[in-house]
């Protein structure tokens, strides 16, 4: 196991006015990843995947709870859990004005990689990573996705076993998303273990082998977005029907269907959601030509994470990440932190 | 040593960012000459008063106050640029890394140390054709109090940056604290002030590090008050960096 996690629970304190505010941002976490897997921790701004990274990433002490990360306790020796990961932070990483090179080298050093070593290593990161002749530049002179680049090639740098990256994506536009998606692929053939935390489902979806989803401090789901979407709607089905006054008959056939939910009928149309839909769907056909129903069209939707999410937490992920106020309170939460 | 050599990687980071910026070197060697071609004319009509009847010229009494007004103001807004280094994600990118907490602390504070005893060297040197008289063994030992006197304002100034990490904070509360500093007599000796403020000064320890640096440069090396001098910016050398070095190790569990 790369991480075994156990209750890992952090506790605020913020100051509100006069009083103080308990925030229970993480509430009794248990995780666990795979040498060699992509996992990802969805949810939306405010339900603690920073807050829980970060107590991973030794950067914040855990209120209660154990956690060995990369073979070594996080109490008892985070140096040892320093030593062995990687952390790209939603923040960046280098000073603007600052070579890039040079911070990628200073980087390292801290990690006792000899100056030669690392400046080889950075160089031929760079290449790797999409940045031909930017060793030389101030990284404000870098766009946006090169940016991004250069935090991960810092987080690379020491060559560690275990890859934390927190939003990797946000703010960039979808080229740069894709290309940095194949960069992140391309880690794990490396042989390194990713754990990042998203509130894109799409990126969950194309890029994780196993997504934990995690709402108000609790991990409310896991499985592999396959899984996870089996084990919670099904596929959404949608009928057209070529006269409208038949749409009660085939609502009725359709509820009557093994497994059958959420049946519903607009003017013309019969919606309902049915686990395995592409398996039901050519006997669902024959029934309703038996009956000498015409159709006119017939749609299978795969369920989305989002539909996923919708059912576990009873709201969707979507309109969180809308919200910008939402997307403070998190940031906010933890700026003010003290330790409890 | 490992925490050596990592303050010496994190020293180097921030020397080679701080000569890069030709703007910061232009500043951080024309202080030290503004100071002296500015206010140096204002002490002649009141070299007398300053001499106090010792055989004393105006500069060897007004030199050994900027030195310390530079070791002090110039590491009291050090916070600022470590939050700007806070906001752009390097700090959370050092704190990830094995490296001594203690390092990361030092590594700066070691650059600010430099930076002041360097415009320290170019105030004394500039001011010797203008009169200055002192002896080496004092200046030297001046200078070794100047070092530890940033040292500890500088941790003190990166201490409190970490924990507001805001300059909204960090603004006031250093004006707040760089007001009654300045009433050590830095400039000016208190002497020459009415009894009760000088009697108020008696309590900053600032005023007896004055005075002693005041005694260094006039020779008196064993003399009580250099002896005093050097005793208070101990005392508070250790109160800065431990403080500096519990918040850095704190703030990063």
């Amino acid at each position: 196991m790369m991480i075994e996690a156990r209750g890992l629970v952090r506790t605020f304190k913020t100051k509100r006015g006069r009083g103080t505010n308990l925030v229970h941002a993480v509430q009794g976490v248990d995780l666990d990843v795979a040498d060699g897997e992509i996992v990802g921790f969805l949810g939306p701004n405010g339900a603690g995947k920073t807050t829980t990274m970060r107590m991973l990433a030794t950067l914040i002490k855990p209120t209660a709870g154990t956690a060995t990360v990369a073979g070594c306790d996080l109490a008892e020796d985070p140096v040892g859990v320093r030593r062995r990961i990687g952390y790209v932070a939603q923040s960046g990483s280098t000073l603007p004005e600052a070579i890039a090179g040079d911070e990628v080298v200073a980087h390292a050093r801290l990690y006792g990689v000899p100056k030669a070593t690392a400046i080889a290593r950075g160089q031929k990161l760079f290449d790797e990573l999409d940045l031909p002749g930017m060793w030389r530049r101030q990284s404000k002179t870098l766009s946006g996705g090169q940016r991004r680049r250069l935090d991960i090639v810092m987080g690379l740098i020491h060559d560690p076993k275990l890859i934390f990256m927190d939003e990797p994506t946000t703010g960039l536009d979808p080229q740069a998303r894709a290309n940095l998606w194949e960069h992140i692929r391309g880690l794990r053939e490396r042989g390194a273990t990713i754990f990042l935390t998203t509130h894109y489902l799409d990126e969950a979806d194309a890029l994780c082998d196993r997504i934990l989803v995690i709402d108000h401090g609790k991990i409310v789901a896991s499985g592999t977005p396959e899984e996870l979407k089996q084990q919670v709607s099904g596929d959404a089905v949608k009928l057209t029907l070529a006269d409208a006054s038949q749409v009660e008959m085939v609502s009725k056939i359709a509820s009557s269907l093994p497994g059958a939910t959420e049946a519903e009928t607009d003017s013309n149309t019969v919606t309902f959601r049915i686990p395995q839909g592409g398996s039901v769907l050519p006997g669902l056909l024959r029934s309703i030509d038996l009956q000498g129903i015409e159709l006119a069209g017939v749609e299978v939707h795969r369920p989305t994470l989002d539909d996923v999410f919708l059912t576990m937490t009873g709201r969707s992920l979507r309109d969180d990440t809308d919200t910008p106020p939402a997307a403070e309170t998190e940031t906010d939460t933890e700026k003010e932190a003290v330790t409890v | 040593m490992t925490v050596l050599r990592e303050t010496w990687i994190v020293f180097h980071r921030q020397m080679t960012l701080s000569l890069r910026n030709p703007t910061w070197s232009i500043l951080m060697l024309s202080q030290p000459l503004l100071y002296l071609f500015l206010f140096g004319p204002l002490l002649k009509p009141i070299t007398g008063q300053i001499a106090q009847g010792n055989d004393v010229n105006a500069y060897q009494v007004f030199i050994p106050g900027l030195i310390v007004q530079l070791g002090m103001f110039g590491a009291m807004f050090v916070g600022f640029a470590l939050i700007a280094e806070y906001r752009a994600g390097v700090i959370e990118a050092d704190r990830v890394t094995p490296a001594s907490r203690i390092a990361l602390l030092a590594g700066r504070v070691l650059r600010d140390v430099i930076v002041l005893v360097v415009q320290s060297l170019i105030l004394i040197a500039l001011s010797y054709p203008m009169g200055l008289r002192a002896p080496i063994g004092g200046v030297l030992l001046a200078l070794v109090i100047v070092a530890l006197l940033g040292a500890t304002f500088a941790s003190l100034s990166y201490s409190v940056a970490l924990i507001t990490k805001s300059e909204d904070a960090l603004a006031p509360l250093l004006n707040g604290i760089a007001m009654p500093l300045l009433l050590s007599g830095i400039l000016l000796p208190m002497s020459l002030g009415p009894t009760w403020l000088e009697r108020l000064s008696d309590i900053s320890p600032l005023k007896h590090i004055v005075e002693g640096v005041r005694a260094l440069f006039r020779g008196d090396i064993s003399s009580s008050t250099s002896m005093w001098g050097l005793f208070w910016v101990l005392l508070l050398t250790v109160i800065g960096l431990w403080s500096g070095a519990r918040t850095f190790r704190k703030e990063s569990a």
